[in-house]
């Protein structure tokens, strides 16, 4: 196994190699940016390996759809504005059941916003689109989770046929830090859907009729549900007993795990993945706590997800939300007392 | 007599009694047989009229969203570039909301044969004006007339392509009125890509009769009025010898 000292965006790229990506469809975005240039770097060094510098962002996520159909593992990497026109080919890749890989290092917005922090892209990814959100959101906190976490979403996309995404920020993206780089114990397989010389292949993206359309709707979504269980992950720190549960995702569950070494009685529940969210694991943690916090770097986007998990439960719910603004170890303590 | 691509348990074909598709699609069918392509090849079918050809032919296909063929072949052509990559597209899809993709992929010389439908209207919405539409046209956004002071000429959509392609490219206009013309017009754009030089582009003047509300003779006293403004014929082969 390899160690070395990488930011996150170039971790992404080593993850993306390892996974089997050999193609990437992308348009510059800060702080998405470093993906693209150190793609393009590898491409200098490895023939196998194409990169298209698309139009916009638009054409970056249909270009990645094409090579799927031409069955190649491919990803793009976008932000803020950029993710809102992503949408467009997401939704294909969710109604046409394409695996899709997408690394969304958010930054502030609405709108253009701030370049580098925020969390405020989680409703976007998970549920952009006029779509149902039949879509995997890998979230990670630290540079190991960005390098894990890639591998998983070019795995479970391949696996289960559903666009998968890493949720990242500028922060994770920007910084450099010591990752082992070690071998996937297991990689999804990938084969040509469209240009096989033996078949016949009409894929449509338009129904004629309602029941149609209902029926392939029932189909996809009772099979996310069948797997909602294997997919969904979550990482629990706990010292002794529980007191207060903190629910927080990202680099804010950074933050949030800094603070809870620092106080008996303070549980950190991070899921590792938004969609879907490890529901049951998070009501078995909630039943045991007496107080329950949620952090997070937008307003309330992520509380939604947590509130829908727990939904059922007699709890009082605690938010702090600092929209587009990072949260220290020092501020958690301050509030989750 | 119909091409042996066909798949006849698709027949008949979905589009309205009259429309130009049927003669284009028969012509694109003829011109599969003749190169012998029909397993290599992958027609990506844009939203609006095209995508009625999902099941047409014993051939791939693929139906995308509005505008955004052009991108999915292209990303199709990098992952699989055996496969020869056709895209059939509305001049709304390919002249308005996908214009930035047509002209882009132009300009890096993608190797793809797109096939632009003119109709002069945006058809499977009703008939809305196109950036095709001719002056004094109307449609029922323009009831009184195209009035192109106001929302600028009929758009030339191959010839604004050809000054950001390159020697390889190949560009063409016809008129459904003769199909040889189209047939052969076809086989050029996609021996283009089957030889390696890259971009084609093929607009077809087509005709709506169903959104023109024209009888089969003002159909094509239209379609003249069309081949009048636009100008028919190859307008850029790629030089000889390369």
């Amino acid at each position: 196994m390899k160690k070395g000292l990488f930011t996150g965006n170039e971790i992404v790229v080593k993850a993306a190699i390892q996974a089997g990506a050999q193609l990437m469809f992308g348009y510059p975005i800060t702080p998405s940016t470093e993906i693209l240039e150190t793609f393009a770097e590898e491409v200098a060094f490895h023939p196998e390996l194409r990169l298209i510098q698309t139009e916009d962002e638009i054409s970056a996520g249909f270009g990645v759809i094409g090579a799927v159909l031409g069955g190649k593992k491919a990803f793009t990497a976008t932000a803020g504005p950029g993710t809102v026109l992503m949408q467009d080919p997401i939704s294909m890749a969710e109604a046409m059941r394409l695996p899709f890989v997408g690394i969304i290092t958010q930054r502030g917005g609405p709108s253009t916003g701030t370049v580098i922090y925020s969390q405020q892209e989680v409703t976007l990814t998970c549920f952009g689109g006029n779509t149902e959100g039949l879509r995997f959101v890998y979230s990670p906190s630290n540079l190991q989770d960005v390098y894990d976490l890639t591998i998983a979403a070019f795995n479970s996309a391949w696996q289960y046929r559903f666009p998968a995404f890493l949720l990242t920020d500028g922060y994770l993206a920007k910084v450099k830090g010591e990752v082992r780089l070690h071998q996937p114990g297991y990689l999804a397989s990938t084969k040509e859907i469209l240009g096989k010389e033996e078949t016949i292949v009409n894929i449509r993206n338009t129904y004629s009729t309602e029941e149609e359309l209902f029926a392939v709707l029932k189909k996809n979504l009772a099979d996310y549900q069948k797997i909602a269980k294997q997919v969904s992950r979550y990482r629990i720190y706990q010292k002794k007993k529980v007191n207060s549960l903190i629910f927080a995702h990202g680099s804010v569950a950074s933050a949030c795990l800094a603070a809870c070494e620092e106080k008996d009685g303070l549980v950190l529940f991070q899921p590792l993945t938004l969609r879907p969210f490890p529901r049951q694991a998070a009501k078995h943690w909630a039943k045991k706590a007496k107080k329950i916090f949620v952090l997070e770097s937008s307003a309330g986007q992520f509380a939604r997800l947590v509130k829908e998990a727990l939904s059922g439960l007699p709890l009082n719910i605690i938010e702090y939300q600092r929209p587009a603004l990072g949260i220290t170890p020092k501020e958690v303590l301050e509030w989750v007392r | 007599m119909i091409p042996k691509c066909y798949k006849k348990e698709s027949l008949p074909h979905l589009f309205c009694p009259g429309c130009g598709y049927g003669v284009i699609l028969k012509s694109l069918g003829f011109t599969i047989d003749q190169l012998k392509i029909a397993h290599q090849t992958v027609l990506g079918l844009d939203i609006g009229c095209a995508l009625l050809a999902w099941n047409l032919f014993n051939v791939d296909t693929i139906q995308t969203h509005h505008g955004r063929t052009i991108p999915v072949m292209a990303g199709l052509k990098l992952a699989k570039p055996k496969a020869i990559a056709l895209a059939l597209v509305g001049d709304g899809g390919a002249y308005a909301i996908g214009l930035q993709s047509l002209l882009h992929s132009a300009h890096r010389n993608d190797p793809l044969t797109v096939i632009v439908v003119n109709n002069s209207l945006y058809a499977m919405t009703g008939g809305q004006m196109a950036p095709t539409t001719l002056e004094g046209e109307i449609t029922t956004t323009t009831p009184l007339g195209r009035d192109c002071q106001k929302t600028g000429l009929p758009f030339l959509g191959p010839e604004t392509v050809i000054p950001l392609t390159n020697q390889f490219a190949y560009v063409a206009r016809v008129s459904i009125r003769n199909p040889i013309v189209l047939e052969e017009t076809f086989k050029k754009a996609i021996l283009n890509q089957m030889k390696g030089k890259g971009f084609s582009l093929v607009e077809v003047l087509s005709v709506c009769p169903t959104n023109w509300k024209t009888d089969a003779e003002k159909t094509f006293q239209f379609l003249q009025e069309m081949e009048n403004y636009y100008r028919l014929g190859e307008i850029k082969k790629p030089k000889e010898g390369e």
